[in-house]
């Protein structure tokens, strides 16, 4: 019931957005109920003890779209879930101040992510998760064309082009060979590879997944993150936080847990060469973080980062840095929603995009640079907040399979997260104003952007607090 | 009557095209067309039927004489699978043609255009009834010949359909040449052209270099006929100079009965065990599938016009037929079966929705459509599904087909095959797209005339899409269906 309910609800929030296009409070005020309700759902799913596996329909023998929630998609869903109303509310706000076009379409195709979003989180085999992941994929194409200048329709090239070229090419490839080599696609518990392939072939069937989830921006594939960064903020925090690139780690994660089995991985050895990879992916995009003044340019960055530590718990196959993964799933998402809604709530109050030009930004809007400062420590990994358990589960997981060298790419990642993000709340607060406004000039964005900002961070808060009840146990 | 049935929708459309010349007045061709193609299409989907629930061949012997002597026709789950394709292609391309060839055809040849309409569409389905090689020829160039005729009445408004008409016919002429030549080797050793008489008689000459002769010339001129890359330059041109009805009736059907036929004398007259065959010929197929998928696709990348694109789209897709064939294996027939019958249905769908565009501003090209997702959002939304069904995105029958055909390709371990039918597919993005942004993220152009459409312009198209994305949701029945057909040609287990 609660499974249909998370995937039915978004497809009525998107069908009552058309039918009510022409009178825009009721038709914003219902998806914002509706995302409630989901909400909702999505907790009470999270709580349940176990559910069983409900079959929509079958596109042929052994090609079954069907849904079993297990912790890990149950937690994703329950990430989506609840960000959802908070990107709504903010989101209204968002559209109206920022003079946006085209509402009815926006909110339409935004509802219909969500969708997709639940869909690969309950997905109970392969296949649904595929059929899923590319819904997703073309959901959110005219939200980043949303703007439809030439930079937007370009940006829309590289998203569609890498995502769906890896994913066609790749992860259909992974998907029908797993189909062809086990005979089935079913997610278990413990996966389903081991003793139907020679262990040799398995890093190139982990590379099809790896690299064919385009959604997890691994670089090389991360190009379509930066450049989907030309559509409005509340895309940029539904990209980031809410739905597309969570599902990419969440589909690596979940691939890794339950179709190759993370103590198959561990044993064979086969996932050693994507540690290294997501270390690379780690450090480098936090480099080019410190490269760009963009603020929301240096956002993307950091999450191709971040998303590089999801990975790396899948590749590292311990359960303790699987659990890891998994919780920082929620971690940054509750960190990097917060720092969206922020760079958005500049850009609407005060116009500005460039790091630069916000010196002494702080004092002008201190709710907001408070926010900012809540997510960017949950990012970097200090407690007390979120981003610090899956920081020191992840090492304790690379401790557990003996790579060392994994402890010294976490510190120094984190110490660039620390000059990335800190740089941003320093001049914010403390910096000669080079903005024109005058510093006793309080001047926020409006309530409805404000206060989604401020549920987030307190998120990343309670989070740190409520840990227990997102630490999973996937054996071995 | 209902014995009668496997030669009926033969007979029905044949002798209705003399009829449909006599007749005059207006819309009386069309009307008489469109019940006969409507009376084909219900025969063979009853036939379907029949054959299913009889779970053997339904065998008819033309006029009492039972093989070898007289011709048989022979309903089996293959010919009983492709039969519905083509009548129910034929039958919703002649509910949109009224509109198309009022507007593109000069009223006085209305009549013959349904006489030569109604006369390939018979060819066609005697293709895939007939039990008899020779036979397969007379029908072949029945339907062939009406085919001439009609893409050579796109002249009317398009004088490059003359040439493109004299070049089809050229080539059409050296595949039947080639298809009977190789007929007369097989006469020549075995006496008979029974197909099932055929089939136990060759083996006693495989070992002959005649016989290899004979299968290399069917192939050759079937490989023509199905305009299997690199024999496929009369397709473009003939498909987008046609008449837009003639071009969504032939992109649909006219190839893929050579596929049929093709399937049918490869693995039911000759074998798969045949002496050379999945060495030589299979590898070939193979080979000149994936160079057709890719050259295929990256002509239409760089082209403009519409119908080209979509033609020269179908070269590739025909390249994936081919590879399924030439996987020479259960799954891989299957896979051809399947995507014989959903790429019917999408290029149907396509060709109908362009054919509305084309008819009223003279040519479908990237600049016609500019900014035409806001005029016409629902000719446009049916070009977007049939060409992501084209990409093969899931929820779409073009998934199902890939899913199976790459199965069939692991199961062989042609991996290097499977990778390669995977970036070929997925290019298909870059000419769907550049339609995509061209429709909706363009602004109609000042003074680009206003397109308009009524229920008459998108309802055929239509009615592919949605069977485009049932087959695509709820392809079961489709793939047991083509397993059958697979079956009837090679042995093993599913």
């Amino acid at each position: 019931m609660l499974i249909y309910a998370l995937l039915g609800l978004p497809l009525i929030a998107s069908a009552l957005v058309l039918v009510l296009h022409d009178r825009p409070n009721l038709r914003d005020g219902q998806a914002l109920f509706i995302g409630l309700i989901t909400a909702g759902c999505a907790i009470q799913l999270y709580a349940a003890p176990h559910s069983e596996t409900v079959t929509l329909f079958s596109l042929a023998a052994g090609l079954d779209v069907s849904f079993t929630p297990e912790p890990l998609g149950k937690l994703f869903a329950l990430v989506a879930g609840v960000l959802w109303p908070v990107a709504t509310l903010y989101t209204i706000g968002y559209m109206r101040g920022a003079g946006e076009k085209n509402h009815t379409r926006f909110m339409f195709f935004y509802a219909i992510a969500i969708h997709a979003a639940m869909g690969i989180a309950l997905s109970g085999n392969l296949l649904t998760l595929f059929v899923f992941y590319e819904i997703l994929t073309f959901s959110t194409y005219p939200l980043v064309t949303h703007k439809g200048t030439p930079e937007a329709v370009q940006a829309g090239r590289i998203y569609l082009g890498i995502l769906v070229a890896s994913s066609v090419i790749l992860l259909l490839f992974g998907v029908i060979g797993v189909w062809v080599l086990t005979g089935t696609l079913d997610f278990q518990s413990g996966g389903i590879l081991a003793g139907h392939i020679d262990p040799f072939y398995v890093p190139f069937l982990l590379g099809l997944f790896a690299f064919g989830i385009g959604k997890a921006a691994l670089m090389p594939l991360h190009r379509w993150l930066p450049a989907a960064m030309v559509a409005p903020t509340p895309v940029s925090a539904l990209l980031h936080a809410v739905a597309v690139v969570k599902a990419g780690v969440f589909t690596v994660l979940k691939v890794a847990v339950y179709v190759f089995g993370i103590d198959f991985l561990r044993e064979t050895g086969s996932s050693d060469w994507l540690v290294w990879v997501a270390s690379f992916s780690i450090l480098a995009a936090s480099i080019v973080a410190m490269t760009k003044t963009n603020l929301k340019a240096r956002l993307a960055y950091s999450t191709i980062s971040q998303l590089g530590y999801i990975v790396l718990g899948a590749a590292l196959a311990t359960s303790l840095a699987a659990s890891g993964a998994a919780v920082h799933i929620a971690a940054h998402a509750a960190g990097k929603i917060t720092l969206f809604f922020c760079a958005g709530a500049i850009y609407v109050a005060h116009h500005l995009t460039d790091i630069k030009d916000m010196n002494g930004l702080g004092r002008v809007m201190p709710v907001t640079y408070t926010a900012f400062a809540f997510g960017a420590l949950s990012i970097i990994g200090v407690p007390p907040l979120a981003g610090a358990w899956s920081k020191i589960m992840l090492m304790g997981g690379a401790l557990d399979n003996g790579h060392v060298l994994v402890l010294g790419v976490l510190m120094v990642s984190s110490l660039l997260n620390l000059v990335y993000l800190g740089e941003i709340v320093l001049r914010g607060f403390f910096a000669k104003p080079t903005h024109g406004l005058k510093s006793d000039d309080v001047q926020e964005a409006p309530l409805s952007m404000l206060l989604p900002l401020c549920l987030t961070a307190a998120m990343s808060l309670a989070l740190f607090f409520a840990i227990d009840m997102f630490i999973l146990d996937f054996g071995g | 009557m209902m014995q009668h049935l496997p030669v009926l929708q033969v007979l029905l459309p044949l002798l209705g095209a003399p009829l449909a010349a006599l007749l005059r007045g207006r819309d009386m061709a069309w009307g008489l067309a469109l019940l006969l193609t409507g009376a084909a299409f219900l025969i063979s989907a009853i036939l379907f039927g029949l054959q299913y629930s009889a779970g053997e061949a339904l065998i008819y012997d033309l006029g009492g004489w039972p093989a070898p002597l007289g011709i048989v026709y022979v309903i089996d789950a293959a010919s009983a699978l492709v039969l519905p394709v083509v009548s129910g292609l034929a039958f919703v391309a002649t509910i949109a043609a009224r509109r198309l060839v009022e507007a593109e055809i000069d009223a006085r040849d209305h009549a013959l255009f349904y006489a030569a309409w109604l006369l390939t569409i018979a060819g066609m389905l005697g293709q895939i009834t007939t039990g008899d090689a020779f036979n397969i020829f007379v029908f072949l160039e029945i339907s062939s010949l009406s085919a001439y005729a009609l893409v050579a009445m796109g002249a009317g408004r398009d004088r490059r359909a003359l040439p493109a008409a004299f070049n089809y016919l050229i080539l059409g002429t050296v595949g039947a040449t080639f298809y009977v030549i190789g007929l007369g080797l097989l006469y020549m050793l075995t006496g008979t052209l029974n197909l099932t008489d055929l089939a136990e008689r060759l083996a006693e000459v495989e070992s002959t270099r005649a016989s290899f002769t004979a299968l290399a010339f069917i192939a050759l001129g079937l490989f023509l006929k199905m305009a299997l890359f690199p024999l496929h330059f009369w397709l473009v041109p003939a498909y987008a100079h046609a008449p837009s009805a003639v071009s969504a009736l032939m992109a649909a059907t006219a190839t893929k009965v050579s596929v049929y036929v093709l399937i049918r004398l490869m693995f039911g007259v000759f074998g798969v065990e045949f002496n050379g065959l999945a060495d030589a010929i299979g590898l070939l197929i193979l080979t000149l599938g994936i160079a057709g998928a890719f050259a295929g696709t990256l002509a239409a990348i760089i082209e403009t016009d519409l119908k080209k694109l979509f033609a020269q789209s179908s070269i590739a897709q025909l390249g994936y037929m081919a590879i399924g064939i030439g996987a020479m294996s259960m799954t891989g027939l299957a896979a051809a079966f399947i995507h014989l019958f959903n790429h019917a249905l999408m290029k149907g769908a396509l060709f109908l929705a362009i054919g509305a565009i084309a008819a009223q501003v003279g040519r479908a090209s990237m600049q016609t459509i500019e900014g035409a997702g806001r005029q016409i959002p629902i000719t446009m939304t049916a070009i977007l599904v049939g060409g992501l069904a084209l990409i093969g995105v899931p929820l779409t029958a073009g998934f199902i087909s890939k899913v199976y055909l790459v199965r069939a390709l692991l199961e062989q371990n042609f991996w290097l095959l499977a990778a390669l039918t995977f970036i070929s597919s997925a290019l298909a993005l870059a000419y769907v797209w550049k339609i995509i942004e061209a429709a909706w993220l363009k602004e109609r152009p000042k003074g680009a005339p206003v397109l308009v459409e009524t229920p008459v312009h998108y309802v055929p198209a239509w009615l592919m899409v949605l069977a485009t994305i049932g087959f695509g949701i709820f392809a079961g029945p489709l793939v047991d269906a083509a397993y059958a057909a697979a079956a009837v040609f090679i042995g093993g287990a599913r």
